[in-house]
Protein backbone atom coordinates (compact mmCIF):
# COMPACT_ATOMS: atom_id res chain seq x y z
CA UNK A 1 0.00 0.00 0.00
CA UNK A 2 2.74 2.59 1.46
CA UNK A 3 4.58 1.23 -2.07
CA UNK A 4 2.19 2.29 -4.02
CA UNK A 5 1.51 5.77 -2.75
CA UNK A 6 4.93 6.42 -3.00
CA UNK A 7 4.98 5.50 -6.87
CA UNK A 8 2.06 7.93 -7.39
CA UNK A 9 3.98 10.60 -5.57
CA UNK A 10 7.16 10.93 -7.15
CA UNK A 11 4.82 10.05 -10.61
CA UNK A 12 2.94 12.98 -9.79
CA UNK A 13 6.02 15.34 -8.86
CA UNK A 14 7.65 14.83 -11.57
CA UNK A 15 4.32 15.28 -13.87
CA UNK A 16 3.99 18.03 -12.50
CA UNK A 17 7.84 19.74 -12.77
CA UNK A 18 7.27 18.59 -16.67
CA UNK A 19 4.05 20.85 -16.78
CA UNK A 20 6.12 23.64 -14.61
CA UNK A 21 8.83 24.04 -17.31
CA UNK A 22 6.55 24.05 -20.20
CA UNK A 23 4.24 26.37 -19.05
CA UNK A 24 7.25 28.83 -18.48
CA UNK A 25 8.70 27.95 -21.98
CA UNK A 26 5.20 28.17 -23.33
CA UNK A 27 4.50 31.75 -21.29
CA UNK A 28 8.27 32.97 -22.86
CA UNK A 29 7.50 32.29 -26.18
CA UNK A 30 3.85 33.58 -25.78
CA UNK A 31 4.96 37.08 -24.68
CA UNK A 32 7.90 37.21 -27.23
CA UNK A 33 5.39 36.64 -29.86
CA UNK A 34 2.52 38.54 -28.50
CA UNK A 35 4.30 41.38 -27.83
CA UNK A 36 6.88 41.70 -30.47
CA UNK A 37 4.54 40.55 -33.11
CA UNK A 38 2.95 43.41 -34.22
CA UNK A 39 6.49 44.58 -35.53
CA UNK A 40 7.28 41.66 -36.78
CA UNK A 41 7.04 42.58 -40.58
CA UNK A 42 9.07 42.01 -43.89
CA UNK A 43 10.94 45.39 -43.61
CA UNK A 44 12.13 44.57 -39.90
CA UNK A 45 13.57 41.37 -41.94
CA UNK A 46 14.91 43.14 -44.66
CA UNK A 47 16.43 46.25 -44.01
CA UNK A 48 18.99 47.60 -41.96
CA UNK A 49 17.78 50.38 -39.48
CA UNK A 50 18.23 53.62 -41.07
CA UNK A 51 16.09 57.48 -41.16
CA UNK A 52 13.72 57.53 -38.18
CA UNK A 53 13.93 53.85 -36.87
CA UNK A 54 14.72 54.77 -33.37
CA UNK A 55 11.70 56.52 -33.42
CA UNK A 56 9.88 53.89 -33.56
CA UNK A 57 10.10 55.10 -37.64
CA UNK A 58 11.21 53.14 -41.23
CA UNK A 59 13.88 49.98 -40.96
CA UNK A 60 14.38 46.88 -39.79
CA UNK A 61 17.11 45.17 -38.10
CA UNK A 62 18.74 43.18 -40.67
CA UNK A 63 21.98 44.15 -39.52
CA UNK A 64 21.86 42.27 -36.26
CA UNK A 65 20.50 39.11 -38.11
CA UNK A 66 23.16 39.14 -40.36
CA UNK A 67 26.02 40.21 -38.03
CA UNK A 68 25.16 37.59 -35.27
CA UNK A 69 24.41 35.04 -37.79
CA UNK A 70 28.34 35.71 -39.08
CA UNK A 71 29.24 35.85 -35.48
CA UNK A 72 27.76 32.85 -34.41
CA UNK A 73 28.81 31.11 -37.29
CA UNK A 74 32.00 31.15 -37.35
CA UNK A 75 32.45 31.10 -33.57
CA UNK A 76 31.24 27.82 -33.79
CA UNK A 77 33.42 26.40 -36.73
CA UNK A 78 36.41 27.83 -35.22
CA UNK A 79 35.51 25.72 -31.92
CA UNK A 80 34.24 22.71 -33.90
CA UNK A 81 38.08 22.37 -35.16
CA UNK A 82 39.49 23.32 -31.97
CA UNK A 83 36.63 21.65 -29.70
CA UNK A 84 35.99 18.10 -31.14
CA UNK A 85 39.95 16.98 -31.51
CA UNK A 86 40.24 18.03 -28.24
CA UNK A 87 37.52 15.84 -26.90
CA UNK A 88 38.72 12.75 -29.10
CA UNK A 89 42.30 13.74 -27.68
CA UNK A 90 41.14 12.95 -24.55
CA UNK A 91 38.78 10.02 -25.15
CA UNK A 92 41.26 7.84 -27.62
CA UNK A 93 44.85 8.84 -26.39
CA UNK A 94 44.27 9.64 -22.49
CA UNK A 95 42.26 7.48 -21.59
CA UNK A 96 44.95 5.52 -19.79
CA UNK A 97 45.88 9.04 -17.70
CA UNK A 98 42.73 9.11 -15.78
CA UNK A 99 44.00 11.42 -13.69
CA UNK A 100 45.43 13.67 -16.09
CA UNK A 101 42.12 13.11 -17.35
CA UNK A 102 40.09 14.03 -14.49
CA UNK A 103 42.16 16.93 -14.07
CA UNK A 104 41.19 18.58 -17.21
CA UNK A 105 37.64 17.75 -17.15
CA UNK A 106 38.16 19.87 -13.99
CA UNK A 107 39.19 22.69 -15.49
CA UNK A 108 36.92 22.68 -18.22
CA UNK A 109 33.94 22.56 -15.56
CA UNK A 110 35.79 25.30 -13.85
CA UNK A 111 36.37 27.78 -17.25
CA UNK A 112 32.73 26.71 -18.28
CA UNK A 113 31.50 28.70 -15.09
CA UNK A 114 32.90 31.65 -16.16
CA UNK A 115 30.57 34.22 -16.57
CA UNK A 116 30.62 36.42 -20.42
CA UNK A 117 30.97 39.39 -19.40
CA UNK A 118 34.68 38.51 -18.20
CA UNK A 119 35.81 36.66 -21.46
CA UNK A 120 34.33 40.42 -23.07
CA UNK A 121 36.23 41.95 -20.86
CA UNK A 122 39.40 39.15 -21.26
CA UNK A 123 38.73 39.46 -25.08
CA UNK A 124 38.73 43.21 -24.84
CA UNK A 125 42.18 43.30 -23.28
CA UNK A 126 43.36 41.13 -25.75
CA UNK A 127 42.21 43.28 -28.49
CA UNK A 128 44.08 46.00 -27.29
CA UNK A 129 47.05 43.48 -26.73
CA UNK A 130 46.74 43.21 -30.22
CA UNK A 131 45.90 46.66 -31.38
CA UNK A 132 43.04 45.51 -33.06
CA UNK A 133 39.97 47.43 -32.95
CA UNK A 134 36.18 46.03 -31.88
CA UNK A 135 35.25 43.98 -35.13
CA UNK A 136 33.93 40.69 -36.03
CA UNK A 137 37.39 38.85 -35.73
CA UNK A 138 37.54 40.27 -32.19
CA UNK A 139 33.80 38.98 -31.57
CA UNK A 140 34.11 35.76 -33.17
CA UNK A 141 37.81 34.87 -31.32
CA UNK A 142 36.03 36.21 -28.12
CA UNK A 143 33.23 33.83 -28.55
CA UNK A 144 35.10 30.95 -29.74
CA UNK A 145 37.04 31.49 -26.56
CA UNK A 146 33.67 31.46 -24.66
CA UNK A 147 31.95 28.49 -25.97
CA UNK A 148 34.98 26.38 -26.46
CA UNK A 149 34.46 25.14 -22.78
CA UNK A 150 31.14 24.11 -23.64
CA UNK A 151 31.88 22.86 -26.89
CA UNK A 152 35.13 20.09 -25.35
CA UNK A 153 32.85 19.10 -22.49
CA UNK A 154 29.74 18.05 -24.02
CA UNK A 155 31.68 16.09 -27.14
CA UNK A 156 33.62 14.55 -24.56
CA UNK A 157 30.40 13.32 -22.57
CA UNK A 158 29.64 12.05 -25.44
CA UNK A 159 32.40 10.36 -26.62
CA UNK A 160 32.65 8.85 -22.91
CA UNK A 161 29.54 6.90 -23.66
CA UNK A 162 31.78 4.99 -26.94
CA UNK A 163 32.25 1.44 -25.65
CA UNK A 164 35.85 0.18 -25.33
CA UNK A 165 35.15 -2.73 -26.69
CA UNK A 166 34.85 -0.30 -30.12
CA UNK A 167 38.27 1.10 -29.59
CA UNK A 168 39.64 -2.15 -28.96
CA UNK A 169 38.06 -3.77 -32.31
CA UNK A 170 39.41 -0.58 -34.30
CA UNK A 171 42.71 -1.05 -33.02
CA UNK A 172 43.00 -4.78 -33.30
CA UNK A 173 42.54 -3.82 -37.25
CA UNK A 174 45.57 -2.06 -37.14
CA UNK A 175 44.38 1.42 -37.33
CA UNK A 176 46.17 3.96 -35.70
CA UNK A 177 44.68 6.15 -32.99
CA UNK A 178 44.09 8.86 -35.28
CA UNK A 179 42.09 6.53 -37.60
CA UNK A 180 40.39 5.02 -35.11
CA UNK A 181 39.33 8.58 -33.69
CA UNK A 182 38.36 10.18 -36.76
CA UNK A 183 36.68 7.10 -38.71
CA UNK A 184 35.49 5.08 -36.06
CA UNK A 185 34.98 6.61 -32.69
CA UNK A 186 33.75 10.04 -34.15
CA UNK A 187 31.63 8.33 -36.43
CA UNK A 188 30.08 6.45 -33.45
CA UNK A 189 29.15 9.55 -31.98
CA UNK A 190 28.43 11.67 -34.88
CA UNK A 191 24.38 12.32 -33.93
CA UNK A 192 25.54 13.83 -30.47
CA UNK A 193 28.60 15.57 -31.58
CA UNK A 194 25.63 17.42 -33.67
CA UNK A 195 24.01 17.96 -30.54
CA UNK A 196 27.34 19.30 -28.81
CA UNK A 197 27.82 21.54 -31.77
CA UNK A 198 24.67 22.57 -31.58
CA UNK A 199 24.12 23.44 -27.73
CA UNK A 200 27.44 25.48 -28.45
CA UNK A 201 25.86 27.97 -31.23
CA UNK A 202 22.76 28.47 -29.08
CA UNK A 203 24.83 29.66 -26.32
CA UNK A 204 26.99 31.51 -29.10
CA UNK A 205 24.21 33.45 -30.79
CA UNK A 206 22.04 34.24 -27.78
CA UNK A 207 25.24 36.02 -25.67
CA UNK A 208 25.40 39.51 -25.22
CA UNK A 209 28.08 40.29 -22.91
CA UNK A 210 30.78 38.59 -24.47
CA UNK A 211 30.17 40.41 -27.94
CA UNK A 212 29.41 44.12 -25.94
CA UNK A 213 33.00 45.69 -26.29
CA UNK A 214 34.60 43.38 -29.00
CA UNK A 215 32.14 43.03 -32.13
CA UNK A 216 30.47 46.70 -31.08
CA UNK A 217 27.48 47.37 -32.47
CA UNK A 218 26.39 49.11 -35.71
CA UNK A 219 23.49 49.72 -38.10
CA UNK A 220 25.75 48.92 -41.13
CA UNK A 221 26.13 45.24 -42.31
CA UNK A 222 30.11 44.21 -41.89
CA UNK A 223 31.44 43.69 -45.21
CA UNK A 224 35.25 42.40 -43.39
CA UNK A 225 36.00 40.48 -40.63
CA UNK A 226 38.02 44.04 -39.26
CA UNK A 227 34.27 45.94 -39.57
CA UNK A 228 32.37 46.14 -36.27
CA UNK A 229 29.32 43.93 -36.21
CA UNK A 230 26.09 44.36 -34.45
CA UNK A 231 24.05 41.34 -32.88
CA UNK A 232 20.60 40.49 -32.12
CA UNK A 233 20.89 40.31 -28.15
CA UNK A 234 22.40 43.65 -28.17
CA UNK A 235 20.24 45.08 -30.83
CA UNK A 236 17.40 43.52 -28.22
CA UNK A 237 19.35 45.18 -25.29
CA UNK A 238 19.25 48.60 -27.35
CA UNK A 239 16.21 48.64 -28.25
CA UNK A 240 14.10 47.52 -24.70
CA UNK A 241 16.23 50.72 -23.30
CA UNK A 242 14.28 53.29 -25.58
CA UNK A 243 11.73 55.33 -24.41
CA UNK A 244 9.87 54.68 -27.60
CA UNK A 245 6.92 52.54 -27.19
CA UNK A 246 7.49 50.72 -30.99
CA UNK A 247 11.53 50.51 -30.24
CA UNK A 248 10.83 48.39 -27.37
CA UNK A 249 7.91 46.49 -29.39
CA UNK A 250 10.55 45.83 -31.62
CA UNK A 251 12.49 44.28 -29.46
CA UNK A 252 10.34 41.58 -28.57
CA UNK A 253 9.92 41.26 -33.00
CA UNK A 254 13.95 40.88 -32.47
CA UNK A 255 13.68 38.40 -29.82
CA UNK A 256 11.37 36.15 -31.89
CA UNK A 257 13.21 36.40 -34.81
CA UNK A 258 16.26 35.12 -32.47
CA UNK A 259 14.17 32.50 -31.28
CA UNK A 260 12.87 31.23 -34.61
CA UNK A 261 16.76 31.04 -36.20
CA UNK A 262 17.45 28.97 -33.30
CA UNK A 263 14.70 26.31 -33.88
CA UNK A 264 15.64 26.69 -37.40
CA UNK A 265 19.09 25.52 -36.86
CA UNK A 266 17.65 22.89 -34.24
CA UNK A 267 15.34 20.99 -36.50
CA UNK A 268 17.81 21.01 -39.63
CA UNK A 269 20.90 19.75 -37.34
CA UNK A 270 18.97 16.85 -35.80
CA UNK A 271 17.53 15.63 -39.61
CA UNK A 272 21.57 15.95 -40.20
CA UNK A 273 22.27 13.74 -37.36
CA UNK A 274 19.62 11.27 -37.85
CA UNK A 275 21.02 10.84 -41.64
CA UNK A 276 24.64 9.35 -38.86
CA UNK A 277 22.68 7.80 -36.11
CA UNK A 278 21.29 4.79 -37.74
CA UNK A 279 24.77 3.48 -38.10
CA UNK A 280 25.97 3.59 -34.55
CA UNK A 281 25.70 0.40 -32.64
CA UNK B 1 61.52 -22.43 -28.35
CA UNK B 2 60.65 -24.90 -30.79
CA UNK B 3 59.45 -24.99 -34.39
CA UNK B 4 55.84 -24.85 -34.24
CA UNK B 5 55.53 -22.16 -30.82
CA UNK B 6 53.87 -18.84 -32.32
CA UNK B 7 53.35 -17.12 -29.11
CA UNK B 8 55.93 -17.71 -26.07
CA UNK B 9 55.21 -15.98 -22.42
CA UNK B 10 58.09 -15.67 -20.43
CA UNK B 11 57.44 -14.61 -16.73
CA UNK B 12 54.80 -12.61 -17.75
CA UNK B 13 53.18 -10.65 -14.49
CA UNK B 14 50.32 -7.70 -14.64
CA UNK B 15 49.39 -5.42 -11.57
CA UNK B 16 46.29 -2.87 -11.41
CA UNK B 17 46.91 -1.08 -9.11
CA UNK B 18 48.08 -2.97 -5.98
CA UNK B 19 46.17 -6.11 -7.32
CA UNK B 20 48.35 -9.02 -8.79
CA UNK B 21 46.35 -10.10 -11.66
CA UNK B 22 48.73 -12.38 -13.79
CA UNK B 23 51.15 -14.27 -11.76
CA UNK B 24 53.99 -15.18 -13.09
CA UNK B 25 52.82 -16.74 -16.70
CA UNK B 26 54.55 -19.52 -18.79
CA UNK B 27 52.93 -20.57 -21.38
CA UNK B 28 53.95 -21.74 -25.14
CA UNK B 29 50.79 -21.84 -27.54
CA UNK B 30 51.71 -23.67 -30.63
CA UNK B 31 51.35 -22.49 -34.47
CA UNK B 32 47.84 -23.36 -36.52
CA UNK B 33 46.35 -24.97 -33.68
CA UNK B 34 43.41 -24.22 -31.94
CA UNK B 35 44.22 -22.93 -27.89
CA UNK B 36 41.88 -22.84 -25.44
CA UNK B 37 42.70 -20.99 -22.51
CA UNK B 38 40.16 -22.21 -19.88
CA UNK B 39 39.22 -21.21 -16.35
CA UNK B 40 36.81 -20.17 -14.26
CA UNK B 41 35.45 -16.31 -14.75
CA UNK B 42 38.08 -13.68 -13.28
CA UNK B 43 41.14 -15.71 -13.50
CA UNK B 44 42.85 -13.45 -15.69
CA UNK B 45 41.82 -15.45 -19.07
CA UNK B 46 40.82 -12.21 -20.89
CA UNK B 47 43.54 -10.04 -19.19
CA UNK B 48 46.08 -12.26 -20.64
CA UNK B 49 44.56 -12.56 -24.18
CA UNK B 50 44.68 -8.55 -23.89
CA UNK B 51 48.17 -8.57 -23.11
CA UNK B 52 48.96 -10.34 -26.43
CA UNK B 53 47.84 -7.39 -28.44
CA UNK B 54 48.75 -5.10 -26.16
CA UNK B 55 45.13 -3.60 -25.71
CA UNK B 56 46.49 -3.91 -21.99
CA UNK B 57 48.03 -0.14 -23.27
CA UNK B 58 44.66 1.62 -22.96
CA UNK B 59 43.65 0.50 -19.74
CA UNK B 60 44.71 3.45 -16.47
CA UNK B 61 47.33 1.57 -13.96
CA UNK B 62 48.92 -1.25 -15.50
CA UNK B 63 51.87 -2.28 -14.91
CA UNK B 64 53.50 -5.29 -17.10
CA UNK B 65 56.61 -7.26 -16.29
CA UNK B 66 57.83 -10.21 -18.04
CA UNK B 67 58.00 -10.88 -22.18
CA UNK B 68 55.42 -12.08 -24.83
CA UNK B 69 56.90 -13.51 -27.88
CA UNK B 70 55.87 -13.42 -31.20
CA UNK B 71 57.69 -14.83 -33.85
CA UNK B 72 60.74 -14.67 -31.49
CA UNK B 73 59.80 -10.74 -30.87
CA UNK B 74 59.44 -9.80 -27.42
CA UNK B 75 56.27 -7.57 -28.32
CA UNK B 76 55.93 -5.90 -24.81
CA UNK B 77 60.07 -4.02 -25.55
CA UNK B 78 60.21 -3.63 -28.96
CA UNK B 79 60.92 -0.88 -31.72
CA UNK B 80 58.31 -2.18 -33.92
CA UNK B 81 54.97 -0.10 -33.90
CA UNK B 82 51.90 -1.54 -32.55
CA UNK B 83 49.72 -1.02 -34.43
CA UNK B 84 52.07 -3.11 -37.11
CA UNK B 85 51.88 -6.10 -33.96
CA UNK B 86 47.59 -6.12 -33.94
CA UNK B 87 47.62 -6.17 -37.62
CA UNK B 88 49.35 -9.65 -37.17
CA UNK B 89 45.95 -10.64 -34.87
CA UNK B 90 42.20 -10.78 -35.13
CA UNK B 91 40.15 -9.90 -32.33
CA UNK B 92 36.82 -11.58 -31.60
CA UNK B 93 35.36 -10.08 -28.21
CA UNK B 94 32.70 -11.31 -25.93
CA UNK B 95 30.13 -9.09 -27.32
CA UNK B 96 30.43 -7.92 -31.20
CA UNK B 97 31.43 -4.14 -32.16
CA UNK B 98 30.50 -3.63 -35.50
CA UNK B 99 32.13 -0.58 -37.10
CA UNK B 100 29.88 2.27 -36.79
CA UNK B 101 29.53 2.06 -40.75
CA UNK B 102 27.76 -0.30 -42.97
CA UNK B 103 28.33 -4.28 -43.22
CA UNK B 104 30.62 -3.92 -46.77
CA UNK B 105 32.89 -1.23 -44.92
CA UNK B 106 32.96 -2.79 -42.07
CA UNK B 107 34.92 -6.15 -43.94
CA UNK B 108 36.67 -3.23 -46.18
CA UNK B 109 37.86 -0.73 -43.19
CA UNK B 110 40.88 -2.32 -42.47
CA UNK B 111 41.92 -2.84 -45.98
CA UNK B 112 41.68 0.78 -46.95
CA UNK B 113 43.79 1.81 -44.10
CA UNK B 114 46.57 -0.08 -45.02
CA UNK B 115 46.04 1.56 -48.32
CA UNK B 116 44.18 -0.60 -50.50
CA UNK B 117 41.26 1.06 -52.43
CA UNK B 118 41.60 -0.12 -55.83
CA UNK B 119 37.12 -0.28 -56.06
CA UNK B 120 37.51 -4.19 -57.86
CA UNK B 121 39.97 -5.70 -55.66
CA UNK B 122 37.90 -4.71 -52.58
CA UNK B 123 35.05 -6.04 -53.37
CA UNK B 124 36.32 -9.25 -54.06
CA UNK B 125 38.12 -9.39 -51.01
CA UNK B 126 34.71 -8.18 -49.07
CA UNK B 127 33.00 -11.25 -50.98
CA UNK B 128 35.63 -13.86 -50.61
CA UNK B 129 35.59 -13.15 -46.52
CA UNK B 130 31.72 -12.40 -45.92
CA UNK B 131 31.43 -16.23 -47.89
CA UNK B 132 34.09 -17.43 -45.79
CA UNK B 133 32.30 -16.93 -42.63
CA UNK B 134 29.45 -17.81 -44.23
CA UNK B 135 27.65 -14.61 -44.02
CA UNK B 136 27.86 -13.86 -47.80
CA UNK B 137 24.24 -15.24 -48.54
CA UNK B 138 22.48 -13.39 -45.86
CA UNK B 139 23.68 -9.57 -46.26
CA UNK B 140 24.77 -9.54 -50.49
CA UNK B 141 21.50 -7.79 -50.81
CA UNK B 142 22.07 -5.69 -48.41
CA UNK B 143 26.02 -4.71 -48.21
CA UNK B 144 25.28 -1.17 -47.50
CA UNK B 145 22.79 -1.09 -44.90
CA UNK B 146 24.06 -0.44 -41.09
CA UNK B 147 26.17 -3.56 -39.85
CA UNK B 148 24.32 -2.71 -36.05
CA UNK B 149 20.80 -4.37 -37.81
CA UNK B 150 21.89 -7.79 -38.37
CA UNK B 151 21.42 -10.42 -35.62
CA UNK B 152 23.92 -10.82 -32.73
CA UNK B 153 25.26 -14.09 -34.21
CA UNK B 154 25.72 -11.98 -37.61
CA UNK B 155 27.24 -9.36 -36.16
CA UNK B 156 29.92 -11.98 -34.60
CA UNK B 157 30.67 -13.66 -37.67
CA UNK B 158 31.22 -10.19 -39.57
CA UNK B 159 33.78 -9.20 -36.99
CA UNK B 160 35.54 -12.40 -37.66
CA UNK B 161 35.33 -11.82 -41.32
CA UNK B 162 36.57 -8.05 -40.69
CA UNK B 163 39.42 -9.87 -38.97
CA UNK B 164 40.39 -12.07 -40.95
CA UNK B 165 40.10 -9.44 -44.10
CA UNK B 166 43.08 -8.04 -43.25
CA UNK B 167 45.25 -11.13 -43.29
CA UNK B 168 46.23 -11.90 -39.57
CA UNK B 169 48.37 -15.00 -38.68
CA UNK B 170 46.67 -14.86 -35.26
CA UNK B 171 42.99 -14.80 -34.24
CA UNK B 172 42.10 -14.06 -30.77
CA UNK B 173 38.98 -14.44 -29.36
CA UNK B 174 37.46 -13.74 -25.75
CA UNK B 175 34.67 -16.08 -25.31
CA UNK B 176 33.49 -15.13 -28.75
CA UNK B 177 30.61 -17.42 -27.94
CA UNK B 178 29.15 -16.09 -25.10
CA UNK B 179 26.80 -13.43 -26.46
CA UNK B 180 25.59 -15.93 -28.81
CA UNK B 181 22.47 -18.36 -29.02
CA UNK B 182 23.52 -21.87 -29.62
CA UNK B 183 23.57 -21.96 -33.38
CA UNK B 184 25.69 -18.90 -33.96
CA UNK B 185 27.47 -20.75 -31.46
CA UNK B 186 27.88 -23.66 -33.32
CA UNK B 187 28.51 -22.09 -36.41
CA UNK B 188 31.48 -19.44 -35.06
CA UNK B 189 33.19 -22.84 -33.51
CA UNK B 190 32.85 -24.90 -36.79
CA UNK B 191 34.63 -21.39 -38.65
CA UNK B 192 37.41 -22.10 -36.20
CA UNK B 193 37.92 -25.92 -36.50
CA UNK B 194 37.90 -24.72 -40.40
CA UNK B 195 40.25 -22.08 -39.67
CA UNK B 196 42.94 -23.53 -37.45
CA UNK B 197 44.57 -25.11 -40.74
CA UNK B 198 46.12 -21.42 -41.83
CA UNK B 199 45.42 -19.42 -38.60
CA UNK B 200 46.86 -19.72 -35.29
CA UNK B 201 43.88 -19.55 -32.73
CA UNK B 202 43.66 -18.40 -28.99
CA UNK B 203 40.16 -18.72 -27.37
CA UNK B 204 39.18 -17.59 -23.82
CA UNK B 205 36.37 -19.94 -22.91
CA UNK B 206 34.86 -20.97 -19.56
CA UNK B 207 32.39 -23.31 -21.03
CA UNK B 208 34.19 -26.98 -20.65
CA UNK B 209 32.15 -28.81 -23.07
CA UNK B 210 33.30 -26.15 -25.64
CA UNK B 211 36.55 -26.25 -25.39
CA UNK B 212 36.35 -30.12 -24.86
CA UNK B 213 34.58 -30.06 -28.14
CA UNK B 214 37.16 -27.99 -30.15
CA UNK B 215 40.16 -27.34 -28.06
CA UNK B 216 43.89 -29.04 -29.38
CA UNK B 217 45.55 -27.91 -26.81
CA UNK B 218 44.65 -26.44 -23.21
CA UNK B 219 45.60 -24.13 -21.00
CA UNK B 220 44.43 -24.34 -17.66
CA UNK B 221 44.07 -20.98 -15.25
CA UNK B 222 42.38 -20.29 -11.83
CA UNK B 223 43.77 -17.17 -9.70
CA UNK B 224 45.90 -15.62 -11.99
CA UNK B 225 48.31 -18.48 -12.31
CA UNK B 226 48.38 -20.95 -14.71
CA UNK B 227 48.00 -24.16 -13.31
CA UNK B 228 48.28 -26.53 -16.38
CA UNK B 229 49.07 -26.63 -19.77
CA UNK B 230 49.27 -29.19 -22.75
CA UNK B 231 47.79 -30.87 -25.43
CA UNK B 232 43.95 -31.05 -25.21
CA UNK B 233 43.60 -34.89 -25.08
CA UNK B 234 46.30 -35.04 -22.29
CA UNK B 235 44.40 -31.99 -19.81
CA UNK B 236 41.12 -33.93 -20.60
CA UNK B 237 41.67 -37.44 -19.85
CA UNK B 238 44.60 -37.85 -17.43
CA UNK B 239 44.81 -34.00 -15.77
CA UNK B 240 47.91 -33.65 -13.14
CA UNK B 241 46.89 -31.15 -10.74
CA UNK B 242 44.04 -31.58 -8.45
CA UNK B 243 42.79 -28.09 -9.19
CA UNK B 244 42.52 -29.16 -13.20
CA UNK B 245 40.56 -32.30 -12.31
CA UNK B 246 38.52 -30.39 -10.13
CA UNK B 247 37.51 -28.08 -12.71
CA UNK B 248 36.81 -30.87 -15.01
CA UNK B 249 34.55 -32.54 -13.05
CA UNK B 250 32.43 -29.26 -11.91
CA UNK B 251 33.32 -29.55 -8.19
CA UNK B 252 33.93 -25.87 -7.60
CA UNK B 253 33.45 -22.36 -9.51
Amino acid sequence: MLKKVEEYFFRGLMLLSNLIILFVLGLIIYSIFKKGLSSLSWEMLTQRPHGGYYYGKEGGVLNAIVGSLYLSVGATVLATFIGVPVALFMNVYLIKQKRVLNFIRYLLDLIWGVPSIVYGAFGFSLMVFLGIKTSLLAGIITVTLFILPIMIRACDEILKTSPIGLLEAALSLGSTKTETSFRVVLMQSFSGIVTAILLSFGRAIGDAASVLFTAGYTDNIPTSLSEPAATLPLSIFFQLSSPVPEVQNRAYASAAILTIIILIISVSSRAISKKYHKNRI
Amino acid sequence: MDNNTKIKVDNLNLYIGKQHILKDINIEIPENKLTVILGPSGCGKTTLLKCMNRLTDLYPDVKINGSIFIDNEDILHTNTDVTEIRKKMGLLSQRPFPLPMNIYNNVAYGLKISGRRNKKALNARVENYLKIVSLWDEVKDRLHEPASKLSIGQQQRLCLARGLAVDPEIILADEPTSALDPISSEAIEKKFVELKQQYTIVMVTHILRQARRIADHVIFMYMGEVIEQGPAKEIFENPKMERTKKYLQGAFN
